[in-house]
């Protein structure tokens, strides 16, 4: 305990807790609408093409990687759904070309062009998040913290015409709604999340984050109101829980917190099997 | 005057006409029963009718003061529904989606509207089960009764009784023959002809021969193809 309360007056452990508990809390909002709809892998993908993104930035030595990997992962994310739609590449195939090409080029880039002494440690950095969130700018912070309310308003805002969407969306065209455009907005977010989340658990780890409170609290409510504050609050509590440890242990945070969300799955699923038998 | 009139509707994908000069109005109070083997563009025609999909040529015109979205829909079901978790309440109120407007959140209209309607079908007890969890029968009685949250004046149900054992086909038609005599117009699509030469008032049969009028129409129609030893539609 007195070595947690001494790290919480460093600046920085602050931030990173900060910025941790708003990650998770974006993350899993739409958390239960990417699993229902089966968007689960565009998350997958898109955080590949985040990576991809990451190593040009990186390369061109940009003061500020946001500005590279925020575009290009909202515009994969946005041609990802179109390609989903017409059928002539098919969509998982789809992502799975984009997610593994952004891969490969990711990784080849920073071997060509990167000066670092340390290859295969800024690589293992980047696709595991070990250090990224405990060096975050004041800038990173704000830019966090910023896209992290815009996120929860759209989904407080929309949250009624997203369930309508993702449970029927013939239904919901049928009553004048533009269900494409709700689609778009939704794989928008999913990108910006996903360049949120990336400083946290690194890119590979970042679906974790989002389709496991989701799926945990699925096992335990079956209406989306309690399903998704539900998810809101077990990831926030198992990132903190992850954080914190990873702090105590010198433990990595990415796998740290996302040992957590499996933790903490395996106790909802537990809790789930329990309370059907009950009501059996 | 006609709720729905339409002229010359030519229906189908980019390049492949599924159904060419369809012709048939729907006045207040009908019950058209549409009918037609598989692939002959029944689902088509309820999407180009619903505005979700767009018609080759031809026009349907909407008279009557109903609007675009006032016509209350019954979808078949989706994989995606089997294990989402969403209680009858919400489901219902997502009936409400079309009069938010620029609202967040429905408010108590919309709430009344849900009871009412939830009573209409009978399953107010349901209001906060699990719609995954509920029998096939009672899931489309939620499903109607989100319709009619959507449009009172107007019913388009696609296959209402598939997958439904025979006591709940019989109540599900009984209900929808209700809303109808209590003045909502009714279009529904089915496989059954039996069912819908005993309920509809008019019949719409699409495929390769097309034919339009009321039942006792059609019945002629059916007598004289018979007689005449011609390919049976």
């Amino acid at each position: 305990m007195d070595k947690l309360i001494m790290y919480l007056q460093y600046p920085f452990v602050r931030n990173a807790l900060i910025v941790g508990v708003l990650i998770a809390l974006c993350s899993s909002l739409f958390g239960s609408t990417l699993v229902l709809k089966r968007f689960s892998f565009i998350g997958d993908g898109l955080s590949h093409v985040a990576f991809g993104a990451l190593a040009i930035a990186s390369i061109l030595k940009l003061t500020n990687n946001m500005i590279l990997i925020l575009p290009v992962t909202v515009l994969a994310a946005v041609l990802l759904l179109k390609t989903g739609q017409n059928t002539r590449i098919k969509g998982d195939a789809a992502i799975a070309m984009v997610s593994v090409g952004a891969l490969a080029f990711g990784y080849l880039l920073m071997n060509l062009f990167s000066k670092s002494a340390n290859i295969s440690g800024d690589v293992c950095t980047t696709l595991f998040g070990s250090t990224s969130i405990l060096t975050l700018s004041d800038a990173d912070v704000w830019i966090s913290i910023i896209l992290s309310v815009v996120v929860i308003a759209l989904f407080v805002y929309f949250y009624n015409r997203i369930f309508a969407v993702t449970f029927d969306e013939d239904f919901s065209v049928s009553a004048g709604i533009n269900a494409e455009r709700y689609n778009l907005m939704i794989a928008v977010v999913i990108a910006v999340i996903i360049v949120l989340a990336m400083n946290l658990v690194g890119s590979l780890l970042i679906s974790a984050l989002v389709i496991f409170p989701a799926l945990s609290a699925m096992r335990i409510y079956r209406s989306f109101l309690k399903v998704t504050v539900c998810s809101a609050i077990l990831s926030v509590v198992s990132t903190l829980a992850g954080m914190i440890a990873s702090i105590l242990y010198s433990t990595p945070v990415g796998s740290t917190v996302v040992a957590a969300d499996v933790i903490v799955f395996g106790v909802c699923w537990l809790i789930g099997i329990l309370k059907g038998r009950k009501n059996a | 005057m006609a709720l729905l009139k339409v002229s010359n509707l030519c229906l189908g994908y980019e390049n492949r006409k599924v159904v060419e000069n369809l012709n048939f109005e729907v006045l207040p109070g009908d019950y058209l029963c549409i009918v037609g083997e598989n692939g002959s563009g029944k689902t088509t025609l309820i999407k180009t009718l619903l505005g979700i999909k767009k018609p080759i040529s031809g026009e349907i015109v909407r008279g009557d003061g109903l609007k675009a979205n006032e016509i209350g829909y019954l979808p078949q079901q989706t994989s995606i529904q089997k294990d989402f978790p969403a209680s009858v309440h919400e489901v219902v109120l997502s009936g409400c989606q079309g009069h938010l407007g620029k609202r967040a959140f429905y408010g108590k209209e919309e709430i009344e509207l849900v009871k009412k309607n939830l009573q209409r079908m009978g399953i107010e007890n349901l209001e906060n089960r699990c719609y995954a969890e509920l029998s096939g029968g009672q899931q489309q009685r939620v499903l109607l009764a989100r319709a009619l949250c959507a449009a009172e004046k107007m019913l388009l149900l696609d296959e209402p009784v598939a997958g439904l054992d025979p006591k709940a086909t019989a109540e599900m038609y009984s209900q929808i023959r209700d809303l109808n005599k209590s003045g909502t117009t009714i279009m529904m699509v089915s496989h059954d002809l039996e069912a819908a030469l005993m309920y509809a008032t008019h019949i719409l049969h699409i495929g390769k021969h097309l034919f339009f009028g009321t039942r006792e129409e059609y019945l002629e129609h059916l007598a004289k193809d018979a007689k005449e030893g011609g390919a049976k539609i």
